[in-house]
């Protein structure tokens, strides 16, 4: 077993999101949120103690009427693998327990909710606000509870959740490969939920280091662009799109700078 | 005076060796609650709804252990066996056993499943992949669950009253010694393993969801 770990090639699991395709309908969020047990209040109205871990925002290109232009964007956690990819993402840097650590072998930024204390440094340091912290103990409406997605552990009050590429998945489809006697995965093995829930196929996702799947070629995109990709955090979620005041708008320019910095 | 002086010193002795003394039995008194009383406070026992002969069914089934603990098609582990397993053997009573007769009577004729109690139920947050272990790495039953599968009588279950959880999980031993590799299933011991076995821990996500 030890020889056969060490001579695994190491995965790099990222997404690539086409902008001109989503439509902004929401699917992904409510995906993500009954496929990971995200609790919800009966008033959601104040965003900033609300937890989504795959959020939509909507950009426009702040012109008056006839030129006014909108845009969604989805946004799940980058797993950034931090300045050369050695897992120094900023949340993973700053956490003083270990609870969010950086997987080599699949490339994905983890949170262990019973390690984490609730500090929240992780939610200063990640500059794409993809992590939320639990408020209250999550309470579901009794019919729910039976709903509640076995194989994602639900949290409890004051610890910091994020999107974790739906990662159990990728465990059980590793199950079913180990029982196969395989240690590789097919791309169609192992997809998250919002991935799957997106009506228009904007959202592809699979290993980035792997030429046969989809998202290899993508992310070489010409219009294909990440956010603040100038902080050096080297995400792992790929933006494309045509319009070139969404591609500018992933990352602060200073009024005057030359346009074509942007990818 | 110096009568006095020395009176004084020969009590402040005597009161010394008297705090002393309650000192020790103060300490005792707390190792004995502590080691002793409390644990036997922590546990409660349970019994299985059906006392259950491992020996027996190893010997009448082909296939060993998985012949009834078996991994679904997607490679899940199925666990405790469901009732309908049991009814391709049990439709009818067929041995003298009062349990197996108790157990046909009130579980297979109503149609109930059985309350099993699970001893090696691990935590909410713990993933395990059984899989990986048996069938990748080849390992043995015993190796965790110990030789379950001989023993002719299931074992009281006892369940910690403040975490809910089986102690099996925690193991026999208070104090945390382990004379066998099955006597706790708590991280450490996975992590002893893996790190002896491939070289590091693993990463949190490899067990934690």
């Amino acid at each position: 077993m030890k020889e056969s770990s060490v001579h695994e090639n190491a995965k790099k699991y990222g997404m690539v999101i086409n902008l001109d395709k989503c439509t902004g309908c929401g699917s992904c969020m409510v995906a993500c949120m009954s496929e990971n047990n995200i609790p919800f209040k009966a008033d959601e109205t104040n965003k900033l103690d609300s937890i989504t871990w795959m959020r939509v925002y909507r950009l426009t290109n702040k012109e008056p009427f006839p030129k006014t232009e909108m845009c969604y964007l989805p946004r799940p956690c980058m797993h950034c693998g931090g300045k050369g990819d050695h897992g120094h993402s900023p949340c993973v840097s700053v956490c003083p327990a270990t609870a969010t650590d950086y997987d080599h072998k699949t490339g994905i930024v983890s949170q262990i909710y019973t390690r984490c204390f609730g500090c929240r440094y992780c939610m200063a340091a990640c500059p794409y606000r993809a992590r939320y912290f639990n408020w209250w103990d999550p309470v579901w409406p009794k019919e729910m509870e039976s709903m509640l997605n076995p194989n994602v552990s639900p949290r409890m009050r004051g610890v910091v959740e994020k999107c974790s590429f739906c990662f159990h998945r990728y465990q059980l489809a590793m199950e079913k490969a180990y029982l196969e006697e395989r240690r590789e995965l097919e791309e169609h093995e192992y997809q998250t939920a919002c991935t799957q829930a997106c009506p228009s196929g904007a959202i592809v996702f699979g290993d980035l280091n792997n030429p046969s799947h989809k998202v290899h070629e993508l992310k070489k995109h010409p219009n294909a662009f990440r956010l603040l990709e100038r902080l050096q955090t080297n995400p792992k979620v790929y933006y494309i799109s045509s319009r070139e005041w969404v591609r500018r708008s992933g990352d602060n320019y200073l009024i005057g700078e030359n346009k074509t910095s942007t990818k | 005076m110096t009568k006095g002086e020395s009176a004084s010193t020969n009590s402040s002795r005597g009161s010394g060796s008297i705090i002393f003394l309650f000192f020790i039995i103060g300490l005792i008194g707390s190792l004995v609650v502590g080691w002793i009383i409390f644990p036997m406070l922590l546990y409660s026992e349970k019994k299985q709804p059906i006392d259950y002969n491992h020996a027996i069914h190893l010997d009448a089934v082909d296939n060993g252990c998985e012949s009834c603990h078996f991994f679904r098609e997607d490679g899940t582990f199925s666990g405790i066996p469901k009732l309908s397993q049991c009814v391709d053997c049990h439709g009818e009573v067929q041995g003298s056993n009062p349990e197996e007769k108790r157990f046909v009577e009130e579980y297979v004729q109503k149609e109930t499943e059985v309350p099993w109690l699970a001893y090696s139920r691990q935590p909410d947050c713990v993933f395990f992949s059984h899989v990986v272990h048996v069938k990748t790495a080849e390992m043995k039953c015993e190796v965790c669950h110990g030789p379950i599968g001989s023993s002719e009588h299931s074992k009281e279950y006892e369940q910690n009253r403040i975490t809910g959880l089986s102690r099996a999980i925690w193991g026999p031993s208070i104090a945390g010694f382990r004379k066998n590799s099955w006597d706790s299933m708590k991280m450490d011991v996975c992590g002893q393993c893996h790190e002896k076995e491939t070289g590091s821990k693993g990463p949190c996500f490899q067990c934690h969801k």
